[in-house]
């Protein structure tokens, strides 16, 4: 595919009811300082319906412009409606390059569009920068597990595509929304939606897992021992307003449902807060919260690689050390 | 990893695959097994099951029974690398004295044997072989549990209480060895029965014992259990030899495959411990006393390999092994109790722990020396092959 | 049901260590194995068959001579039948292009034993952790796809698949033929069992080389004919550890982070 613009596109997942995903407002953040170095617009892609209020987030963060696609056959995700809808869109105004959030939607959608275009796509990106020697946008991610980084470059094909998991970027402030609002009209007939949802099982409230947005997780590992061992984790986690979350091993011997697990295969996370317990700290599990703002570590082996990521850290019992840190925080808020 | 040198591809992919089973659904558990029950243990039945699923179990059952055939060698690899991971799992699984081939030794149709052999190859069926009683251990004539035969129905009436029987809580069927003729001789007068659970069989109280706690054992009880003629295996009065005369090389099979494995996994362990801990500024595997009590434990392992490969090697050719077979059982299951040990003392307070293995594997390691025919008997037994009749003994 | 399941042979990623000393990876010495990943789909296929023992699995894999060794793992688990695709000419190609050379083999398959009625692959692979092939092969067959998938079922000839969302489980119905990626289920595959461990120890696999991809393109294969390209590889800079606190106590210890915590206004 050619390319018209210097554009950069972000495209804003919506929810059910029309709201922005998080990722997508995340994505404008970086989105901006790409979009000026290419001295072009930083545009947001909203497709859904009845979207008003994704319009207006992306516009008060920052976009240049939004084109919007509204329509019923977009209110739930298919991977044939929104493909021929954004390939559409990118068919008509050929931008530069266009990030997409790695949400599970995210990465259906992504490399079924960038297959369309016959053009590339760097997934799960946790850096972005323009490659001085080439002007493309430079992607970089994690392979082997997290052992690895690869810096990618889509030198000739267009747009340059990305995916980027939730919580790698902040949402910046908001502002005015001062944003260009072009109504796309694009339709999807029923019969080339080729997948239909039969049922719907949300998880309970208390088992929703939203780790991606926490501000303090707190997370057992194999130290906990059991499913009853996380209960002093929860407590923690109670007092302190956090989420819940467990390293692989914890979830793979059945303790927690895998909606905890933060690491390689389970959610990236980024909180201000995240305390470790029990956890060891495999590779895999620090690929996936290293970018916390703080670390906290407890775990009875000193020679636990965790340590050695965490701003503070304890040797100890975790069944001994939370009940005092609880009890501790208990206190300051009575 | 399998140790034996001339472990074929094939041997060595089947071993690590039970190896890769046991290692996730058996070793992250082991701990918590050995002492489940109040400090008894037990045999893990879903870890049974998935083996059994997976095929090993039964597979020495010849192919035309619908069994893979798997020879004694390819056996032999397989459980020890089972007994790595846990050599009361593995003995237990491995199930001596009460293979397929005394089931197809009694005279029932063959659709009863059929039946059987599916049993154990689809469903896991367990046996227990039955012979040890309260007052006869090594003296295994001095049992006495009978069964005498009942013309009108044309079945045998089994009474006796047999103890030590390996295998018991979990076993469908039984192996019993009973005194039918008390005017003749062990070697005329004892007969060895097939005896389904069903046919009343009862199951005593779960031993506890020092160790080999994931394999069960208990009494067996015989009250009056009636059996059809032809549950009979081989013939009547020949059962002493039945029990006693073992299977040439399957007899290491069990035992010392099984055990080898733990003495293997307990000298690696305790060489990395030796490679890691450090004393008086250097690792204690570069101080020579406990270098060469590894090196020894090394050597041992390997000779005790050796020597039973070569008693499988015989079983599966053909070859006759000669006094092989005699000293297996005693060679190696003393060295697997050297090692053991040894390995506790290169660990030193920490092999006395039990946040590790090593403490497990000596409590295991002992029973070797004494079931299966003690160390002892067995050296009386090549003795006597050795010595051979004294042509100028006063006959009595 | 026809079905075929995408494999592929990675590295043990959870095995990989760094050479500290010229802070690349050492690849040396780490046990290859089936894609997690492929291993579910394989035993999402497995279970389809379960359920209609007249259906079949096919396992195809893209890889070198070495790969053989997956397909062969795959047979013994739950497959029918095993094809490998490997060449020179494909060394090099991005997800873009191995997407492309799997659907020109599928369809050349095809040729000789029918139309597939699903295509299974993993949801992702473990080294190249990109979850893009799938969706790409979806793309160039002009299939639909669920992504995500936790388990498949069919009933009167519709595919229906439980597939993982954010905040629970959907069940997607689809029609064939289709591409299914699949992610960790709550139950676990089973196990190879030594009878088609040994089958598939002696069965034939067929390779499928350049040339024998009749209505391929060259022109979209291979390192140079790739969208994307490496431009470099490095290994992340750990964080460097903190502080560690180790008063009298454990309570002590527990107290005093409880202070820093809260003084530098974390909690």
């Amino acid at each position: 595919m050619v390319n018209k613009t210097n554009d950069f596109w972000v495209f804003v997942e919506t929810n059910e009811d029309g709201s922005a995903k998080n990722v997508g407002i995340e994505l404008l953040t970086p989105g901006r300082e790409l979009a000026d170095k290419q001295e072009g617009k930083l545009v947001a892609v909203v497709i859904g319906h009845n979207t008003e209020a994704a319009v207006e987030a992306a516009s008060k963060h920052g976009a240049d412009q939004v084109l919007v696609v509204d329509g019923p056959e977009y209110q739930s995700y298919s991977t044939d409606a929104y493909a021929i809808a954004l390939t559409a869109l990118v068919e008509k105004y050929a931008p530069r390059a266009m990030m997409i959030g790695a949400t599970n939607n995210g990465r259906d959608l992504g490399p079924r569009v960038a297959c369309r275009l016959e053009t590339g796509l760097t997934a799960d990106c946790t850096a972005l920068a323009i490659d001085e020697e080439t002007g493309k946008v430079a992607w970089t991610r994690p392979a082997f597990g997290g052992n690895l980084m690869a810096t990618i470059l889509c030198p000739e094909c267009y747009p340059q595509i990305g995916t980027v998991r939730p919580g790698v970027f902040k949402k910046g402030e908001e502002t005015e929304a001062k944003a260009e609002v072009i109504k796309e009209d694009i339709h999807v007939s029923e019969e080339k939606i080729r997948t239909k949802i039969l049922e719907v099982i949300r998880e309970m409230d208390e088992d929703k897992v939203d780790l991606e947005n926490a501000e303090i997780i707190v997370s057992g590992g194999r130290g906990v021992g059991g499913p009853e061992g996380f209960e002093p984790v929860r407590e923690l986690a109670k007092v302190l307003g956090a989420t819940v979350g467990a390293s692989r091993a914890a979830v793979d011997s059945g303790w927690i449902s895998h909606a905890h697990q933060v690491g390689q295969t389970g959610k990236t996370v980024a909180p201000k807060l995240y305390i470790a317990c029990g956890i060891s700290g495999a590779i895999q599990h620090q690929a996936g919260m290293s970018g916390s703002d703080c670390i906290v570590a407890i775990n009875k082996d000193p020679d636990a690689p965790i340590f050695d990521i965490a701003d503070y850290g304890i040797v100890g019992d975790l069944f001994e050390v939370l009940p005092i840190l609880t009890e501790e925080i208990k206190k300051s808020r009575a | 990893m399998v140790n034996y040198l001339f472990a074929t591809e094939e041997q060595k992919e089947l071993a690590n695959e039970a190896r890769k089973i046991l290692e996730k659904e058996l070793k992250p558990r082991i701990d918590e097994l050995d002492e489940a029950n109040g400090g008894l243990g037990g045999y893990p039945m879903d870890v049974h099951m998935k083996l059994v699923e997976a095929g090993f179990y039964g597979a020495y059952i010849p192919q035309e029974w619908g069994g893979l055939g798997l020879d004694p060698v390819t056996l032999g690899v397989i459980y020890e690398e089972m007994g790595k991971i846990d050599s009361g799992f593995a003995f237990s699984f491995a199930g001596s004295g009460c293979e397929f081939p005394k089931i197809l030794k009694t005279s029932m149709p063959d659709e009863e044997k059929q039946k059987w052999a599916d049993k154990i190859i689809n469903e896991g069926a367990m046996g227990s072989f039955n012979l040890t009683e309260a007052n006869a251990g090594s003296d295994a004539a001095a049992i006495r549990t009978t069964a005498t035969f009942d013309e009108a129905t044309n079945e045998w009436v089994i009474n006796g209480t047999k103890c030590f029987c390996s295998n018991a809580p979990t076993a469908s069927y039984f192996i019993c060895i009973a005194w039918t003729d008390k005017t003749k001789r062990a070697s005329e007068g004892v007969t060895a029965f097939f005896v389904e659970k069903e046919r009343g069989v009862q199951i005593g109280k779960q031993e506890r014992k020092m160790g080999l706690h994931l394999a069960g054992t208990s009494d067996v009880i015989y009250d009056n259990v009636r059996v059809p003629a032809d549950h009979v295996i081989g013939q009547v009065g020949k059962g002493f030899a039945e029990a006693l005369g073992g299977i040439k090389g399957a007899g290491a099979l069990v035992n010392c495959c099984s055990s080898l494995g733990m003495a293997q996994s307990a000298y690696d362990q305790a060489v990395e411990y030796a490679k890691t801990r450090r004393q008086f500024g250097k690792r204690i595997i570069d101080f020579q006393a406990v270098g060469f009590m590894l090196a020894d434990m090394e050597t041992k392992i390997e000779a005790a390999r050796a020597l039973m490969y070569e008693s499988l090697v015989c079983a599966r050719d053909g070859v006759d092994s000669k006094h092989v077979d005699m000293m297996i059982k005693q060679f190696i299951t003393d060295t697997v109790m050297q090692v053991c040990e040894d390995a506790v003392q290169v660990a030193g307070g920490y092999g006395y722990m039990k946040d590790y293995p090593f403490e497990r594997y000596m409590r295991n390691a002992k029973i070797y020396q004494i079931f299966g025919g003690t160390n002892q008997i067995k050296r009386k037994n090549l003795m006597k092959v050795i010595a051979g009749k004294d042509p100028e003994a006063v006959r009595k | 049901m026809k079905m075929l399941v995408c494999v592929k042979q990675v590295p043990d990623t959870t095995e990989i260590k760094i050479d500290p000393v010229k802070n690349t990876l050492i690849r040396d010495g780490v046990p290859s194995i089936l894609n997690p990943f492929d291993g579910y789909a394989l035993e999402a296929a497995a279970r389809i068959k379960d359920a209609d023992p007249s259906s079949t699995i096919t396992v195809l894999s893209m890889g070198p001579e070495q790969a053989k060794a997956v397909l062969k793992e795959s047979l013994a688990i739950a497959a029918d039948k095993a094809y490998l695709v490997s060449g020179r000419e494909f060394g090099g190609s991005d997800t873009l292009c191995t997407s492309y050379i799997i659907s020109e083999a599928i369809k050349e398959i095809e040729k000789t034993e029918g139309k597939f009625d699903i295509i299974f692959c993993g949801k992702q692979a473990i080294d190249g952790d990109t979850a893009q092939v799938g969706p790409g092969i979806a793309e160039h067959l002009d299939y639909p796809q669920v992504t995500y998938g936790l388990e498949a079922s069919v009933e009167d000839g519709l595919v229906k698949v439980k597939k993982e969302t954010e905040d629970g489980v959907q069940v997607i119905g689809i029609q064939t033929p289709c591409v299914l990626t699949f992610t960790k289920p709550s139950f676990d595959p089973r196990y190879p069992t030594i009878k088609r461990k040994m089958a598939a120890n002696r069965a034939n696999i067929p390779v499928l080389a350049f040339a024998d991809l009749v209505d391929l393109d060259p022109n979209k294969i291979g390192l140079k004919n790739s969208p994307t390209r490496v431009k470099k590889t490095f290994v992340p800079q750990k964080k460097t550890g903190g502080m560690k606190i180790a008063e009298e106590t454990v309570e002590d210890s527990a107290k005093k982070l409880f202070t820093l915590l809260s003084d530098s206004h974390v909690i």
